[in-house]
Formats: structure tokens, sequence, C-alpha cells
């Protein structure tokens, strides 16, 4: 036994996951805990790992983007961008003006409906349904929009390299407006409602801080470090698609706890509704593409703010019509690593918010093991011998 | 089956919801079912968040090697009979990741599957169907 | 010249700058330099790091360190060779955290050993039946047939 263990409390380790109700998604988080309060926590990933930097190589540039689509479905146009940009980078093309305006259309279009969805989980890991039931009727409106231009409601295939797949008509621009309005209108009230709320505001400030030179130092991207007052925003700093083209301000806020992180997303969803609304009043005509004739030998290095923050994607190309080598990177690899510090000294009722994909719910012991003294007390096994046990004592106890 | 087991699984089947190695989207549409839109508690689908309740499990996506135990733990912990549906075209086929080292799918190679809904995501009106198609298959 | 890019020429007078456009730096650098190269650009200049990519290429591993400088929108790129008979890097992670995971990554998928890191085991394929000598990413890893089986 370590000098530390001796000189502290009783710790404990609470695992969560990989399959825990309200978890989308596996993954398998260790808390280390003394009584209550979180001291340590590791993380235990690769339940999703499917590989495709392994796949990808094997594939021709024109079937690619459907395959990185694939890695995020709710940032399901970011990948494909960030991967276009790639490969125009390593051609150097340039995409037509038109096409840049479907992209930045798509890309915020996405980015609201993903804001929302996490708005609503976050409700609904605190407890209030409502705010969820709410927040997923109003993003179905940007769903519904999605349907009508691009064909789907997840996977759009917006992209290809040197333009876009599908046009934009005119017909639906005006269907477009009138549902971002709607949006728009349901949205800040929802904003209003979520950030009015005294039981919300408790329960999300002061929780999870994480610190401006934590954010840096772990490279956190996306609304992560912008609640933590690091501006890195790719769409301003390395403007591709319309972002140039259109006004908009970055969403920044200093504090670095839940409530900073949710204000930015929220507030982030009426800058995407400028964008979108900027767009299609300026859509250029002309071509959606542009021809490609070859990939030269060499390299491009493609990147664009997701909803969760910056993808990034290498391309190295040989002169054929296959990548040598694809790297993808995508926000969560840098954001969910901070959890570590930002989960530190709360306790485990706000550990499952600052993780915010758990719920607080421990009574489902699922994949408990109690450990004490470092030593595996119980395992899953011999909860259920007692829990059987105790079953059995009071059926004698009712005969 | 009893009849009684087979009246009990068909008037309100309670669904668990397995993620192996998705891409989320399936999971996603999976809780947009729950949402005011297509509300599926109108017929008395409930998500649950223990396999020990659940009627129903709706697998999504390529089960990797990591996935895999954690998959069948799931499976043995669900209460019997139990229904197993697929949501998605990489539970039917591994889609686009077959060439990958790490998927071992497709699930019909390690789970007794009750129904595939494809689809990449399907609609939740196919996901509706294709609960409603299962439990009318027994 | 950028600020950064003649900085990183005073400091490391071996390197080897090449602009693919004007926001796209590659820069080729000794692998011993590499731990005083991304101080420097991360402590001095408040670079972000991007990811890291390992590449197997005939010459040896490659690791490709992104570097991502916000204010000017520029990607610097620093370019390390190990050679395939003796695949180490001196790890970034001890000092900088972003490193870990992407360190852990790249020694499970392609075999690069980074002496110095502070938690060296499998990110990805922990607690599998994963065969330890094999490495997905590397040129050699056969793939698996196009035909379906059955």
């Amino acid at each position: 036994m370590s000098e530390e263990q001796k000189s502290t409390k009783t710790r404990r380790i609470v695992p969560i996951g990989p399959y825990h109700p309200l978890q989308e998604e596996p993954e398998f988080f260790k808390l280390i805990v003394e009584g209550e309060t979180v001291v340590d926590m590791e993380i235990n990933i690769g339940y999703n790992h499917r590989g495709h930097e392994f796949i990808s190589p094997e594939l021709t540039y024109d079937q690619i983007p459907f395959l990185v689509e694939r890695i995020c479905g709710i940032c399901s146009n970011s990948h494909p961008l960030a991967c276009v940009l790639a490969i125009e980078d390593c051609a150097g093309i340039e995409p037509p003006p038109r096409a840049n305006y479907i992209r930045s259309i798509i890309h915020e279009l996405e980015r609201i409906h993903s804001h929302l969805l996490w708005v609503g989980l976050g409700g609904h890991f605190i407890g209030y349904n409502t705010v969820w039931m709410w927040a997923w009727k109003y993003r179905e409106h940007v769903l519904q929009v999605f349907e009508m231009i691009t064909g789907n409601r997840n996977h759009y295939a917006a992209n290809k390299p040197g333009g876009v797949r599908r046009d934009i008509s005119k017909e639906q621009v005006p269907q477009v407006l009138a549902a971002l309005d709607l949006a728009e209108e349901k949205t800040k009230l929802l904003t209003n409602a979520v950030l009015d709320d005294p039981v919300i505001l408790g329960r999300l400030a002061n929780v999870g801080i994480l610190t401006k030179a934590d954010a840096i130092a772990y490279s956190t991207v996306g609304p992560t470090s912008r609640g933590s007052g690091v501006p890195w925003d790719v769409r301003k700093d390395d403007p591709h698609a319309a972002y140039a083209e259109v006004p908009w301000d970055r969403v920044v806020f200093e504090e670095g706890d839940v409530l900073a992180k949710a204000k930015v997303r929220l507030l982030e969803t009426f800058e995407s509704i400028k964008i979108v609304r900027g767009c299609l009043e300026n859509l250029p005509d002309g071509p959606i593409e542009a021809r490609i004739e070859e990939i030269p030998p060499g390299e491009g290095i493609g990147h664009t703010e997701a909803p969760r923050g910056e993808v990034f994607h290498y391309i190295r190309s040989d002169g054929s019509n296959r990548p040598l080598r694809h790297k993808v990177r995508a926000p969560s690899f840098m954001n969910i690593a901070s959890n570590v510090v930002a989960v530190r000294g709360g306790s485990i009722a706000d550990a499952a918010l600052t993780l915010a994909a758990v719920d607080p719910c421990y009574c489902c012991t699922e994949r408990m093991a109690a450990f004490e003294d470092g030593r595996l007390k119980y395992t899953w096994n011999d909860l259920l011998k007692l829990s059987w046990q105790k079953t059995e004592r009071l059926r004698e106890k009712l005969k | 089956m009893s009849r009684l087991g087979l009246w009990g699984l068909k008037k309100s089947p309670w669904v668990y919801h397995v993620a192996a190695a998705s891409c989320n989207n399936c999971d996603i549409e999976i809780l947009e079912l729950l949402t005011p839109r297509y509300d599926v508690e109108r017929f008395g689908v409930v998500l649950v968040g223990s396999p020990r309740h659940a009627d129903a499990l709706l697998v999504t996506g390529v089960i990797n090697r990591k996935s895999l135990p954690r998959v069948m733990e799931v499976y043995e912990q669900a209460a019997k009979p139990c229904l197993v549906i697929g949501v998605g075209t990489c539970t039917c086929s591994n889609h686009m990741f077959k060439n990958s080292y790490n998927a071992v799918g497709p699930y019909d190679k390690h789970l007794p599957m009750h129904a595939f809904v494809p689809g990449c995501p399907p609609k939740p009106e196919a996901m509706i169907l294709g609960v409603v198609k299962a439990l009318s298959k027994l | 010249m950028r600020e950064a890019e003649a900085g990183l020429r005073e400091l490391i007078p071996e390197a080897d700058v090449f602009e693919h456009n004007k926001r796209r730096l590659y820069i080729r650098i000794p692998r011993e330099k590499i731990t005083q190269a991304a101080k420097f650009l991360h402590q001095e200049r408040g670079m972000r790091l991007s990811i890291c990519t390992g590449i197997d290429t005939r010459e040896g591993f490659e690791v490709l360190y992104h570097f991502s400088e916000d204010k000017t929108g520029t990607m610097y790129t620093l370019k390390v060779l190990a050679p395939k008979d003796d695949p180490k890097i001196e790890s970034l992670a001890s000092w900088f955290p972003s490193c870990d995971w992407i360190e852990r990554e790249m020694s499970e998928l392609l075999g690069i050993d980074f002496p110095g890191h502070p938690n060296m085991r499998p990110l990805l394929t922990s607690d599998t039946d994963w065969d330890k000598g094999k490495y997905p990413l590397r040129r050699d890893h056969e793939r698996r047939a196009e035909e379906h089986e059955d």
C-alpha cells in the first residue's frame, strides 16, 4: 500500500460505463473518489475504434468523404469538409464561390442542430426533461431543412473534392429562411428559459471548472476552450468556405465552468443563424464544383470548426488516386482528455454533469466494483450474490 | 414461449439501447424517437436504463474487438425472452468497415437477431416499423 | 519571414523549411531537437498542438507534429524521422499533456517507442485479444481480401 493511500480517507473507485444509461456511446470512466469528492479519473476509450485511418488508403479520393462522414453522425458535415479542404490544399484547387457558400450554410445548420442537441442532453442529465424535449423538438425544424436541401436527415453527403454535390435551388431559399425564423424564435425562448432558471444556474455555475492554463496545456478546442477564455475559432483564424465574407462574431466566456460552455453553445446558435442568413442572402451564381485533373504528390492539411471544436485532417498523396496516409483528429480527442482536470475536486453528482454524458444515477450498480484500501472488495458477482441473499432472506420472512 | 410471456412482451416493449462502435447517428435517431415529433411512449415503448429491465435490445454499429465482450455481457444480462433488433446498415453487413482490422461484426455472427433495420441512418419511422414487425412475428 | 519561423531557424540551424503555401509550413528537424522545437513553439510562441501524425514511409517512421498558430491561422508542421531499426522519439507528454493520448495511439498502431512517456499503456486496444506484435498502420500489415466472406 502506498503512503498516499494510508494517509487519506478510504478511496473507492466508481466505474461508469462502458454501457451506461444515457451515454450514447460506450466510454469507460473510472472515477476515484474519497467520500463524495472525486480525486482522480481514468478514461478508457476504444469502444468505438473502427480503423478509419486504415480503411481510408484503400479508397479513392471521391469515396473518402463518404467514409469520414461516418466517423460521427452529429458532426457529419465537419469531417468531409475538413477532408476535402485537405485534398484541395494538397492539389491547390479553389472551389467556386457558390460551393463555398453552400458549404458554410450546411456547416452552420449542422452547428445549430448539434448545439440544440447538446443543450437538450445537458438538461436531461440534470433531470430537466422538459429542456430535453423542447430542445429536440425545435431541432426537428433544422433536420427538416436538411432533408429538403440534402436529401437526408443526418448524413448529408454535401462535400466533394472541388465543390459540393447538390445545389440549393431558388425555390428552397425562402423555405430555409422561414424555417430559420422559426428556429430562431424558439431558440430564443429556450435560451431565455434556460438562462433565467435559478435551479439550472445553481446546478451549472462553478461546476467542473477548466482553467485557461489547463485549456491551453491540453490544447482543447471549440466551445470547451471558448468557455475558458481561449478565443480559438478556426472559422475566424483560418477562414475557409464563406466565413470571411459574412458578418458574425465569436462567442467567448471567461469562467470555464459548465455554465460558460452552455452559454457559448446557446449564443453560438444565434451566430450560426446569422451566418446562414447572410450566406443565403448573398448566395452567388455560378458552378458548384471545380474540375480536378489530378492530385499531385504532396501533402495537405484541412481543418474546420466542427460544433465541438477543430476537426483536423491530413492527407499525404503519392500522385495516385488514393492517399498514402490520411490522419483524422476529432475535437473530442483533445477535449475528453481535459476532463481529467475539470472533474477533480468536484462531487460525484457534478462529475456526471462535467462529463456531460453520464447520468447521476448510482442505483444501477451495473458494472460496479468497490475498492477498499486499494484491494478489490466486491466484484460484480459478489454484489449480485449479496443481492440474491437479501432477496432470499426477504422471501423467508414473508413466508 | 409461454402465452403469458408473449402477451407481456408484445403490449409494451421496453427497450435498451446498445451502441457498439457506431457513429452515433443511429443512437441519436433512437433518442429522437422519444422526443415530441415521434414520441413512441404513446405506444408504450420506453427506453430503460438497464438491460435487466428490457424486452428488446436495440443494437447499433459495427461491433469491434473491445466492445464485443461487453455487448455479449449486456445480452446475457437481459431478461429472456428478449428481442434483438439491429438498427442501421452497419449491424447488417459491417457497412464500409468490412475491411477494418477492428470490426468483428456483423451482429448475426454473435447474437440471435430478430430484425434488421437498414439505412444510414434509418429514418425514425423505419425504426418504429422494424420494432413493430419484429413484435408481430412472435 | 514569419517571426516563429525566424526564431525556429535561429534555434535549430539545420531546420529545413518548406512552404507549401502562405498558411502551411513544413519544417524538417533532426529527431533529437523535437523537445527543443516543441517547447519553443508551444511555450514561447503560444501555439496549440493540433495533433501528431505517424507515417510509415520507406525511409523510416515519420512523425509530424502539427502546431497551429491561431493568431495568424498558420499551421507549422514539424517533421521528425526515426529509422526503422530504432523507432524511438523522445516523449513530450511529461510536460505537454496534449501529447499524452496521441503518443499512446502511435505507439500501439505504429509501434513507435516514446521513451519518457509517463503512462505508456495501449489507448484503443487495451483489454482485448490484440496481438501485441501487429501494428495495423504499418505498410506490411496484411489487408483483408476484397470479396465478402461466405
